[in-house]
């Protein structure tokens, strides 16, 4: 919460310097909380090499960026789920062509305390117990207790991937949801912070925030396939299945110093950043 | 005329637009949130928004009931009201009838303390040392449950329901007192049998004033009640308030869709609880006089 009113204040800060350097070399990124720390370790290397040009980094969830890319208060929108019709419609309303660029992948990493003696599931477990059909540890192997289901809150672009490619299993036409007890945290941190004292709790997020105070749960396909663990390497050979593309969006084909900025984003030198941040690389 | 009359023509008029400003802008919001929210029933029915069973915001199609949200913020209010009217209204009484000069003079500053700590560190605190304590002591699942929000929230009611029946009674005329000493009454009985009736709708107004404050707060609940958008069954589960959700969700909801249009009627909903609830203590204010 801390990080949201921070991420609040610095917004407004920028918000003000960047008035004060519009039209000249300025650019506005915005969006996932998943991706700010990548977005923020290529604008920093970025500015280095390119004294006099000026990029600004927020997050607030993919919604919320692509809704600015929208509205125009920013130029390159960062996203961890695709745009959806609905706001493309909304932005061509606004004479906004949204163009997509995949910079990097990401693996989700289901996540447990350390305590909790369960370390395997299938896709199908996972989603029983993401719905609430399954409601206590015993039915997967754990001791009897109550699962509590963590998720991030609906603004986040990993709660609509969790959702989409987990509980739904890509089938547009499915109707699962997250349980209505689910909790709804507002940052992948506060998800981290109440795994590593909740022995019930099971959660979901980007590869970037494990750590040792939480236990990731390795993810087999169905009961026949092996259990893979989220590692980059997994997540490159195509093991590992929660795995997402993350997204910049512009205006149409990016150009002059939003186009340099993407490039150095894909370049070899960006891409080592994605892996220097805990993600993967698109390109191999 | 006069400089003199021009001049005070002038501050006059000032005083008087600043005034009406307030006003001004009361209506102006009023008509902003009637106009966003309202557009939210082309698509849903009022009966199904009020007292719809699930909220799925951005699911194709959106379900949008409220009813969880409106109880999850009713029973953190319930609770805290529990919590913080006996304590408030017991500390008013020990600060306008017993407690010494001095005592009086610290526990007032004291309180006007509390009021002043803002609502994201009481959420804080509440959450690094709360959470945990109610989660051990109930054996929950989770600490992250409406009675969490409920023991903030009646810290930040408080200092309201204090310092506004502090005044009541403090305004309760010398006489009855003196009148009820005279009689032979002990200084329990007067506080209770004549001080508290006569401040009665003082202290109603007070209390009014504090869940005012209570239903109202958004980020300390957001923080420690879980925000699940489930119908609380008892005072131990995770629930999501109205406050929450619109704080939640506002960023992504894109301008101009359903679900956009949906936490501004929510706002609507807010509104008039609290409108409710200040009108009531309001009146309640104007008997006393």
């Amino acid at each position: 919460m801390f990080k949201k009113t921070l991420l609040i204040l610095l917004g407004l800060l920028i918000t003000v310097s960047a008035q004060a350097a519009k039209n000249s070399n300025s650019i506005q990124i915005k969006g996932s909380d998943t991706m700010v720390n990548l977005g923020q370790a290529w604008a920093e290397k970025y500015m280095e090499e390119h004294s006099g040009d000026f990029i600004a980094v927020t997050g607030g969830g993919s919604g919320t960026g692509l809704s600015s890319l929208i509205s125009g208060t920013c130029d390159i929108a960062m996203s961890s789920r695709n745009i959806k019709e609905k706001e493309i419609a909304l932005a061509k309303q606004k004479g906004i062509d949204p163009y997509e660029i995949t910079a990097a992948l990401d693996g989700l990493a289901v996540v447990v305390h350390p305590a909790n003696p369960v370390s395997s599931l299938t896709l199908d477990q996972l989603a029983g117990i993401f719905t609430g059909k399954i409601s206590n540890w015993k039915e997967v192997g754990g001791v009897d207790q109550k699962i509590v289901i963590l998720s991030r809150e609906v603004n986040s672009g990993t709660h609509v991937y969790f959702k989409e490619h987990v509980l739904r299993k890509n089938d547009p036409n499915s109707k699962e949801e997250f349980a209505p007890g689910a909790l709804l945290l507002s940052s992948s941190q506060a998800i981290a912070d109440e795994i590593a004292q909740n022995p019930s709790a099971i959660g979901y997020y980007g590869m970037g925030y494990i750590s040792a105070k939480q236990k990731q749960v390795n993810i087999a396909k169905d009961d026949k396939s092996v259990y893979v663990n989220p590692t980059i390497e997994n997540v490159l050979n195509g093991k590992y299945p929660i795995c997402r593309p993350l997204f910049l969006y512009t205006n149409g084909q990016p150009q002059g110093l939003i186009k340099k900025f993407v490039d150095y984003a894909l370049s070899k030198e960006g891409q080592e950043i994605v892996i220097a941040t805990d993600f993967v690389p698109a390109k191999k | 005329m006069s400089l003199r009359q021009i001049k005070e023509f002038f501050v006059q008029k000032l005083i008087l637009i600043c005034g009406l400003a307030s006003i001004f802008f009361v209506v102006l919001i009023f008509l902003f949130l009637t106009k966003e929210g309202l557009a939210v029933f082309k698509t849903v029915r009022p009966l199904d928004f009020i007292f719809g069973k699930s909220w799925y915001p951005i699911s194709e199609p959106a379900q949008l009931g409220i009813l969880p949200l409106i109880f999850g913020s009713l029973i953190v209010t319930l609770g805290a009201a529990i919590i913080s009217i006996p304590i408030g209204i017991a500390c008013a009484v020990y600060i306008a009838e017993i407690a010494p000069l001095k005592i009086k003079e610290i526990l007032k500053a004291g309180i006007e303390l509390l009021a002043a700590i803002p609502s994201v560190v009481l959420g804080f605190i509440g959450m690094v040392t709360l959470v945990p304590w109610v989660k051990s002591t109930f054996h929950l699942p989770t600490g992250l449950t409406a009675l969490s929000g409920s023991i903030i929230l009646a810290f930040m009611a408080m200092p309201t329901i204090v310092s506004v029946a502090e005044d009541a009674l403090y305004s309760v005329p010398k006489s009855y007192k003196e009148g009820a000493f005279a009689l032979g009454a002990t200084h329990w009985q007067t506080i209770y049998r004549v001080l508290l009736p006569a401040a009665s709708s003082g202290i109603v107004a007070a209390v009014m004033l504090g869940i005012g404050r209570v239903i109202g707060e958004t980020m300390a609940v957001m923080m420690i009640t879980g925000n699940a958008a489930v119908i609380p069954q008892s005072i131990l589960v995770p629930v999501r308030t109205l406050t929450a959700t619109i704080a939640a969700e506002m960023g992504e909801a894109v301008v101009g869709s359903e679900h956009y249009f949906a936490l501004f009627a929510i706002g609507i909903v807010l509104f008039t609880m609290s409108f409710i609830i200040n009108v009531t203590a309001d009146l309640f204010l104007h008997k006393r006089k």
